[in-house]
């Protein structure tokens, strides 16, 4: 019965998309830390940022209870800041799929600092794999992405920070 | 206790809050495009770790204050960010150079926070700074050494930055009765014990961006106690006017 509930809002947060990703599920980046059920029988669904100022977060808290609504009356959910968000949550299914629309996603992992500080970008082309790129722009179109254009076919692109 | 927790959280959440404000003073009007991008990055980054701060500070208080009572029902005596901060952007280079003279400090102090706080909140909301931070730090102190090291027009002008708002940075590595208790209590980093690995940090920084570290020429104070500069009435009016003059006003 519990584990119904809970499997039932999984599936649901699954296909809650990011609002700036759509393409992306909350669940795909990693954001969804879990869901459980409380002393008041309250589904709690635990729901990470990716970073503390993404203005996303607010719509995606509503976009969740608009899914989960249909069918779950009794839930909330429960922003929680620990352990921090990483892009070491994304799977490499996930990363493939953002190759796929046009968006680098984060190389590696977190635990490279060098990468992360910049030392040694080895971002490659999500358009024509070439390895010989270059950072545009430290901040980008959002605060979890950075701009990068290509030097073998030109292509801009949005690179996915690692951290 | 309990209130020594309140106000730390407050500094905490004060620093972001009002530099996040003035770096949003930028927002369109950036040297580059994608200078402008970055500092409107930065300053949302900033904010969201004032509103968890903020949100914890209420939540510690226990007076029913959530973090939109606190940031826009305060007024400027209330207010305990250091005074760096609040300080006009000027021109690009100034800009630069105090959110590397913040960053550098900021950084310490989120890492020591996210290590050492036995309250978890504070530790987890510091370990996600920890990453936007340092982020914002390498962005900051590049800057500063292109600056330094570029033209000699560049050069003098980001040098006269950094004299002006040198006396501004001893400010964030004074202990008073609030963090001396916190420390005590294991919560919160004796800001003191910062300063050493700032000033290491800073001077690698300025060696490589060719300019001089200041001599120490005293050191402006008050901000912890709400004793500011007349800037900070004029960037809270700005930012509080439109919940003061509608309460509780919904987009």
């Amino acid at each position: 019965m519990v584990e119904e509930r809970l499997s039932r809002i999984q599936a649901c947060l699954s296909n809650v998309q990011d609002p700036e990703l759509p393409f992306l599920s909350i669940t795909e980046l990693g954001m969804i830390r879990g869901c459980e059920i409380d002393q008041n029988g309250t589904a709690v669904i635990l729901l990470t940022p990716t970073y503390s100022g993404c203005p996303a977060t607010d719509a995606i808290q509503d976009d969740i209870s608009e899914a989960v609504s249909e069918f779950e009356t009794n839930f909330r959910v429960k922003l929680v800041h620990s352990p921090a968000w990483t892009t070491d949550w994304i799977d490499n299914d996930t990363r493939e799929k953002m190759k796929r629309h046009g968006i680098a996603p984060p190389d590696g992992n977190s635990a490279d600092k060098a990468f992360l500080l910049g030392k040694e970008r080895k971002v490659s082309c999500p358009r024509c794999r070439s390895a010989n790129t270059k950072m545009i722009s430290a901040f980008g179109s959002t605060a979890c992405k950075a701009h990068f254009q290509c030097e073998s076919c030109l292509e801009p692109f949005d690179h996915f920070k690692c951290i | 206790m309990e209130n020594h927790l309140h106000a730390g959280l407050l500094r905490l959440g004060d620093d972001a809050l009002i530099l996040a404000q003035r770096l949003g003073e930028w927002c369109g009007h950036g040297p580059a495009l994608e200078e402008d991008i970055a500092l409107s990055n930065v300053a949302l980054d900033l904010l969201g770790q004032a509103r968890a701060f903020l949100t914890l500070a209420g939540e510690r208080e226990g007076n029913g204050r959530d973090e939109d009572a606190l940031a826009y029902f305060r007024t400027d005596r209330e207010f305990t960010n250091a005074l760096l901060v609040e300080l006009p952007n000027g021109d690009f280079g100034d800009t630069i150079m105090r959110q590397c003279l913040f960053d550098q400090f900021a950084l310490l102090r989120y890492e020591a926070l996210s290590a050492q706080s036995i309250d978890k909140e504070v530790s987890a909301i510091a370990a996600k700074a920890v990453k936007e931070v340092r982020y914002h730090a390498e962005h900051s102190s590049q800057w500063v050494i292109r600056l330094g090291d570029g033209t000699s027009e560049s050069h003098h002008r980001i040098q006269k930055s950094l004299n002006r708002l040198w006396s501004y940075t001893g400010e964030l590595f004074a202990d008073d009765a609030v963090t001396e208790s916190l420390a005590a209590d294991g919560l919160m980093p004796l800001l003191a014990n910062l300063q050493k690995p700032w000033q290491e940090a800073m001077n690698q920084i300025l060696l490589e961006a060719t300019l001089v570290m200041p001599e120490n020429s005293g050191t402006q104070t008050g901000g912890r106690s709400g004793l500011h500069t007349e800037h900070l009435s004029y960037l809270l009016a700005e930012m509080q006017v439109l919940p003061r003059t509608y309460p509780g006003a919904q987009w």
